[in-house]
């Protein structure tokens, strides 16, 4: 099987190349990031994070024939050839397919991404009904890999304002939850022309978010609390 | 780098490790205003307590009647009696308060129509002491370590705990007086080291699953703090005892939650028998995990497996009904889809026993302090705590109970935070730094740095050769013959380490040079699990030797500790007084 590799150590190389690999030992169950293992073992320069290996940990997002997805949950067998593998697009490399996810990480926090609750807590726990928990499926699985944020062209042209696809889905998760008190500071905070409001609804999130998870429906979600806030 | 422009940053507390015992305890002192720092070789929501999928075990009684004294006595009976009965009774006590908090801080548990947090049947569990199946394990979906996981790191942002990402923990630093100062770690994006000296040092590196080719955990599992106190000269816990899952994807190892089981399903060989009914009568698919895994060791090895190479049994699932399996194991769903073209509510997925779970480790008391032997009795390493799947308390004893490791992080860490935090009130300054230890970590690194070896071997080829031999030598059945040959084998991958040369020797980003040093950390581990094994004449929990088919309390009702220098071994009373209640003595264990 045949690779197109982005390669580039910032110690040797004056800029990035594409670098070709072969790979004769590919067999039907394979996945992308155990072809990647396999040349690494060939050349062990070659750079990726990677750690759980089965979707959970969210190390091994890559762009892969010009989409963002998991290296682990990317089967070779259907994979168009050159299979041509690239870091996410629109952050700094690091080396080869390690990028700088700080910018990410950053917007993730600055959405307050944890429970607030401001009443005194039970001695047990808070009730809440299985359809109030429901709301919560399809937010609370996201891995923080990426994929999403970084196929967003909006987030390409504004990465310091607008906060991604990632963390408003995230957003969403606490303002969903019958748990959360700070709605109204939620909504705030996600207010003006950029960190929400950059959404276009291009959906690139939606088609690549290897979990299934579909941001741009928190994002109208979203939008719709902030109207019914209005009222 | 040499020793004297080596950057150095000081805090109270350096811990090393964030999964959810790191942040646990990380979160317990951010809390109390100490000064924290967290270092983590990944991304703190890439560390394995995400993959965790059945649930938390804690006798809320929301399904059915439970209580933590029922909890403490299927863990004691688990543990096939090895586990310290003090540790226990703390762990099952503080279980309801710590699941209540983790649910304050926004877990989003899977819930019951009473709005109350849903508890699902898991391996070991009974009411009563040994009476009916207890449902005692609380769950957010099958995905109950990821919803942990992330909400313990949101907490640490809320009480901004001071974050090293991607730095790789070398080297414990530690004086003469035999207090640990802080570590050598290396900032993975520029390959520069850097020395944190701390008051208190906690280790949370997790357990070392990668020791075995095929495996549950993640590429990351290598032991890396258990070497490294190995490497401080002290010794490793029960090392012997290391648990087989019974429910890996077949030939892949991506873990299958005992929950399947929990909801319902249940293992079949190839004639289509439901075979664990004549294992286990009573608890049947639910028995204990090392139990269940001898079971289908046992049917594969008498020619009842499945597959063409009827080396596997299956997992039925598809009675459940779709909207169970989907609502309820979303997760296993899915894995099964991906990996195996299965959809298991159509067709049962194929299962081995796979390597899953360190129960030894660094031997600590039940507030986290690592302690070592002393005439008598034990002191603890001033300086030095240790938590979770790293840490040997022991609450797992020979064999852990599905349902209690997340549990045990978050019950520990939280009280290695609250020892810490004592410690630090009466240990006010930090204590001179050690430049002779400091030089011996950097002395390590170096190795790395520079082509020492000759070259005649990779890293590659090692740890492959290295997960082979533990496969094969010290698997699920053992005996004399076959872990001598082991330990063999394993000295001998030890001396071959020498003659590895890296050819990467850049700064930036090195993963070859990690993946060297995490190796170093596996060959060492490896020894201290073949040789725990060797020396242990009996049959106990996941330990289960061919030649010694029984448990045997008169000469083994201990605790095993290896040493790394001279491979020695040494031996300590397991702890079978309680804190407060009668103590469960050891008996006969049936399922």
């Amino acid at each position: 099987m045949r690779f197109k590799i982005y390669r580039y150590n910032p110690e040797t190389d004056k800029k990035p190349y594409m670098q070709d690999f072969v790979l004769d030992e590919v067999t039907d169950d394979m996945m992308l990031r155990d072809a990647l293992i396999l040349l690494k073992a060939k050349d062990e320069t070659l750079t990726f994070r990677h750690s759980c290996g089965e979707g959970v940990c969210g190390s091994d997002a890559i762009n892969i024939n010009g989409s963002n997805g998991l290296a682990c949950k990317s089967r070779l067998s259907e994979l168009k050839q050159p299979v041509e593998v690239r870091p996410l697009p629109g952050m700094p490399v690091i080396r080869d397919l390690v990028v700088d996810m700080e910018q990410f990480y950053h917007h993730y926090r600055a959405i307050k991404p944890y429970l607030t609750v401001h009443d005194p807590v039970p001695e047990v726990e808070f009730k809440q009904t299985p359809e109030q928990r429901d709301k919560l499926d399809g937010l609370y699985e996201c891995i923080l890999c990426g994929a999403c944020t970084t196929s967003c062209p909006s987030f390409w042209w504004n990465p310091d304002k607008f906060r991604g696809p990632a963390a408003l889905l995230q957003a969403y998760r606490f303002l969903a939850d019958s748990r959360d008190q700070s709605t109204a500071e939620r909504l705030q905070e996600l207010d003006g022309p950029y960190r929400m409001f950059r959404c276009h609804s291009i959906m690139n999130c939606v088609n690549v978010c290897p979990k299934g998870l579909n941001p741009t429906e928190a994002i109208h979600n979203i939008k719709k609390l902030m109207i019914k806030d209005l009222i | 780098m040499s020793i004297k422009n080596l950057e150095r940053r000081k805090f109270d507390t350096l811990v090393i490790g964030a999964g959810g015992g790191g942040l646990r305890s990380a979160l317990q002192l951010a809390e109390a205003d100490a000064h924290v720092a967290v270092v983590s070789k990944v991304f703190p929501t890439r560390s394995h307590t995400v993959a965790a999928q059945g649930g938390m075990n804690a006798a809320l009684a929301n399904v059915l009647p439970d209580n933590w004294h029922w909890h403490m006595y299927d863990t004691i009976k688990g543990s096939d009696y090895l586990g310290d009965q003090d540790a226990i009774e703390y762990m099952c006590r503080s279980a309801a308060h710590l699941v209540y908090e983790l649910e304050h801080q926004g877990v989003p548990f899977s819930r019951m129509d009473s709005g109350k947090i849903y508890q699902r049947p898991f391996g070991g569990q009974s009411q009563n002491f040994g009476g009916e199946q207890a449902a005692r394990t609380c769950a957010a979906a099958d995905r109950t370590g990821h919803a942990i996981l992330h909400t313990l790191y949101q907490q640490n942002i809320r009480a901004k705990t001071h974050f090293f990402d991607e730095y790789f923990a070398i080297d414990l630093i530690k004086d003469k007086d035999g207090f640990i100062l802080g570590a050598l770690v290396l900032e993975i994006e520029t390959g520069e080291p850097l020395l944190i000296e701390a008051k208190t040092t906690l280790l949370a590196t997790g357990g070392a699953g990668q020791l075995f080719r095929t495996n549950t955990n993640a590429h990351i599992n290598t032991g890396d703090g258990l070497a490294m106190a190995l490497r401080a000269g002290l010794p490793l816990q029960d090392m012997e005892f290391f648990q087989f899952h019974p429910t890996g994807l077949a030939g892949k190892g991506m873990l299958i939650t005992e929950g399947a089981r929990g909801e319902g399903g249940y293992l079949v060989n190839k004639d289509g028998e439901r075979f664990m009914e004549r294992y286990a009568p009573h608890a049947k698919d639910l028995a204990s995990r090392d139990v269940v895994s001898r079971a289908i060791a046992t049917e594969v090895r008498e020619g009842r497996g499945c597959g063409v190479n009827a080396d596997h049994v299956m997992l039925k699932l598809d009675h459940l009904g779709r909207d169970v399996l989907y609502k309820r194991l979303p997760g296993i769903c899915d894995l099964s889809k991906t990996f195996m073209h299965i959809d298991p509510a159509e067709e049962p997925i194929p299962v081995f026993p796979t390597a899953h779970y360190t129960m030894g480790g660094i031997p600590t008391n039940r507030f986290g302090q690592v302690v070592v032997p002393v005439d008598q009795g034990e002191e603890s390493i001033p300086g030095l705590y240790a938590v979770g799947e790293c840490a040997c308390v022991s609450v797992h004893g020979a064999n852990r109970l599905g349902g209690n490791s997340l549990l045990d992080i978050v019950v520990f860490g939280r009280a290695a935070g609250n020892d810490i935090k004592k410690y630090l009130k009466t240990n006010r300054h930090h204590r001179l730094i050690d430049e002779k230890s400091v030089e011996q970590a950097l002395a390590h690194l170096k190795r790395w740095d520079e082509p020492v070896g000759d070259g005649s071997e990779s890293v590659n080829e090692l740890r492959a050769e290295l997960q082979k031999t533990m496969e094969d030598y010290c698997s699920v059945f053992r005996t004399e013959e076959i872990l001598q040959q082991g330990l063999d084998k394993v000295l001998s991958l030890e001396q071959r380490m020498k003659n590895v040369r890296i050819q990467d020797q850049s700064k930036v980003f090195n993963t070859a040079r990690i993946e060297a040093m995490e190796l170093e950390n596996l060959v060492d581990l490896a020894v201290a699990t073949v040789k725990s094994a060797l020396e242990r004449k009996e049959s106990r929990g996941a330990h289960s030797r061919i030649d010694y088919p029984d448990r045997d309390d008169v000469s083994w009702l201990k605790h095993s500790l290896y040493y790394k220098e001279g491979h020695r071994m040494d031996y300590k009373p397991v702890t079978l007084k309680p804190l407060s209640v009668d103590s469960f003595p050891p008996k006969p264990r049936v399922y």
